[in-house]
């Protein structure tokens, strides 16, 4: 989300805009004086986060009608033709209703409390084994595809720079912070050292499971 | 509690999958039996190596483990991820003394491989709400003023396929995902004077420079307070599978926040919501809503033996030894049980006993023969001490994945081999 991107880095850019071209910092600023000041040409080639709220998104626009098929050329051989997954690789459709249940389904649709994050990680990290080489374009209309897969938005919505910070994902709320921890015994409680009354009967053998992998030595 | 392998969830479902192509993979504490001693070696002969000269200076310009210790290595468990460069290996913390771990021994977790990182072309940018937004070489990073600090690094899935009951058999399946070395590096906060940090600033994205593009939002005060970049372990400079040239160190905290490769910082006024802390990295408690930002490793222990891989060879004294930490401090005490949980001894700790730190500890015991049940209970500085495995599902469930810091159990058996057990 840079500031100076010459990306045109959507609608925050203007607060921080006068940062970089300023005079050069004095050396009682730097207490090293060590590395080089980013150019915004730098800054902006390796600048590729995308912020819930929108900072950082890339002017560009895609739906699912043209994702389609982006999607079948680059995502369906690992995550299938409709976002099942294939072999080990991660579903990406489905799970509505499952969180709380026994076997949890964790899906973009499902879990993933930002649309922004689908940006930015799909456009960092795919497709696996060819990151960053995806258009903005493209990258937008895989996105598309993604949430309408998701019954997130219709078919020929345009996601955008400008609404990627904005479309709501049906489990926006389903996180909480702070970290409650300690949270499941008193700290500074003595623990009991001699007779304490636990169970002690052996319920469950990792031998019997028998999925560890076998020494070769 | 209940013991609950059988039942379908995600980690038990691939279990199954996995344990149908793992045949029969029980004999796994057989590796660690010692070969038969050869006589003519043995006194009074002289040995065979004694009257030959050995190898001289240079033959291994970098000095490798004997042969005889090549059973030593980082493992996987292949079923537990879809490709190799996603993936896992585990510590062989059973074959470990000592807190140090050595540099080829320390556990990998990779998103998208290692990528081959050229030094000379390496650079570390620092960018958004600050003065000034710089890129330093590896050589800036070295002349800024120099911390050597240890730390253990821990994943917080490390024992995550144990929330639902014992599944695998080995102390390097269940507890490897953690290592301890010296980290040299420059901090933070030095940096963070260099590039002037501007007061609305509260949050960094580190992101790495591997083809995962691995980000993590950090809050200030934890970067002003010890994170460092890091250019060296052990003495060394960075293993490629650990970060080559440099990493993000980030004392006692889950270590998918130590980015890896580490090319950008961002300083920006809220949290970034990147894909790993958001799908991943987040605990889902029992009534489907998940913890977010459940930064710190808490207090954990582990018997690395006797263990599965290290069965009670005879009968009489031995050293029961094991590993304990925490992210909030100290370890302060290392309470042992050979009868589970009922009755605990505090064991020896052998120092020096730092913070956000392994710490070893030992006891001595006698084996008469009969079964045992041994259990490790740590105690951190803050008063913290270790839960059961009963504890944590009942106030958390079985799906979260992350945190498992439970207290383990190894039940040795009368033939002195060792078994991963859930008692209830």
């Amino acid at each position: 989300m840079s500031t100076m991107s010459g990306l045109v880095k959507a609608t925050f850019a203007g607060g921080f805009m006068l940062v970089l071209t300023s005079a050069p910092a004095l050396p009682a600023d730097r207490p090293f004086n060590l590395g080089k000041i980013a150019t915004a040409e730098e800054v902006a080639g390796w600048d590729i986060d995308v912020r819930p709220d929108g900072l950082g998104a890339p002017v560009g626009m895609g739906n699912a009608i043209d994702g389609e098929e982006v999607y079948a050329d680059l995502c369906a051989a690992c995550h299938g033709d409709f976002g099942e997954g294939v072999d080990r690789w991660p579903e990406l459709v489905g799970g509505e209703g499952s969180l709380g249940t026994h076997d949890p389904l964790k899906t973009t649709g499902s879990y993933w409390p930002y649309a922004s994050t689908l940006y930015d990680y799909v456009y960092r990290a795919m497709p696996f084994g060819e990151s960053q080489s995806l258009s903005y374009d493209e990258t937008y209309q895989i996105v598309a595809f993604l949430l309408y897969m998701n019954d997130i938005i219709e078919d020929d919505f345009d996601v955008s720079h400008e609404n990627i910070g904005s479309i709501e994902m049906p489990n926006r709320d389903g996180f909480f912070m702070p970290d409650p921890r300690p949270d499941v015994q008193a700290v500074n409680v003595e623990p009991c050292m001699t007779n304490c009354n636990v169970a002690t009967n052996i319920i469950g053998r990792a031998r019997d499971i028998d999925v560890t992998p076998e020494s070769e030595s | 509690m209940k013991d609950d392998n059988t039942k379908g969830g995600a980690l038990s479902r691939r279990s199954l999958i996995g344990g149908a192509a793992a045949l029969g993979s029980v004999g796994l504490a057989k590796a660690a039996v010692g070969a038969e001693s050869n006589p003519d070696n043995l006194p009074p002969n002289v040995s065979e190596w004694t009257p030959y000269l050995g190898n001289g200076v240079d033959v291994n310009p970098y000095g490798m483990p004997s042969p005889y210790e090549e059973h030593v290595i980082r493992r996987n468990v292949e079923w537990l991820t879809a490709s190799t460069e996603s993936s896992v290996n585990f510590t062989p913390l059973h074959e470990l003394e000592g807190f140090v771990t050595p540099n080829g021994l320390c556990f990998e977790r990779h998103h998208g491989g290692v990528p081959e990182v050229i030094p000379s072309d390496y650079r570390l940018m620092i960018n958004g709400l600050v003065d000034r937004e710089l890129i330093f070489t590896l050589d800036d990073l070295k002349r800024f003023p120099q911390t050597n600090r240890f730390y253990f690094l821990e994943c917080a899935a490390n024992g995550g396929m144990e929330w639902r009951g014992a599944q695998l058999n080995g102390c390097q399946y269940t507890f490897g995902m953690v290592h301890n070395v010296q980290y040299t590096g420059v901090l933070l906060k030095d940096l963070a004077r260099e590039v002037g940090v501007k007061p609305e600033a509260k949050w960094i994205m580190a992101e790495g420079g591997d083809s995962s593009g691995m980000n993590r939002s950090i809050p200030i005060e934890k970067i002003m307070d010890d994170c460092m970049i890091a250019w060296a372990m052990n003495g060394e400079a960075l293993r490629p599978e650990q970060g080559y040239p440099a990493r993000l160190v980030v004392p006692g905290w889950e270590g998918n926040m130590w980015v890896k490769w580490i090319r950008r910082l961002e300083f920006g006024d809220m949290p970034y919501m990147a894909r790993e802390e958001t799908s991943k990295y987040t605990d889902l408690m029992k009534d489907g809503k998940a913890r977010m930002f459940t930064w710190v490793m808490d207090a954990k222990s582990v018997v690395t033996s006797p263990s599965p891989e290290k069965p009670v060879l005879e009968k009489g004294v031995h050293q029961l030894r094991g590993l304990a930490w925490s992210g909030r401090g100290k370890i302060i005490r290392v309470d042992v049980s050979l009868d589970g949980g009922r009755n605990w001894k505090t064991a020896d700790l052998h120092g020096p006993v730092l913070d956000k730190c392994l710490t070893r500890f030992t006891m001595p015991f006698d084996w008469n023969g009969e079964e045992m049940m041994v259990q490790s209970r740590a105690m951190d500085e803050t008063g913290y001490v270790q839960p059961t495995i009963d504890a944590l599902q009942a106030e958390r469930g079985v799906n979260s994945i992350y945190h498992n810091n439970a207290i383990a159990t190894w039940l040795v058996n009368k033939d002195g081999s060792v078994d991963n057990v859930r008692l209830g």
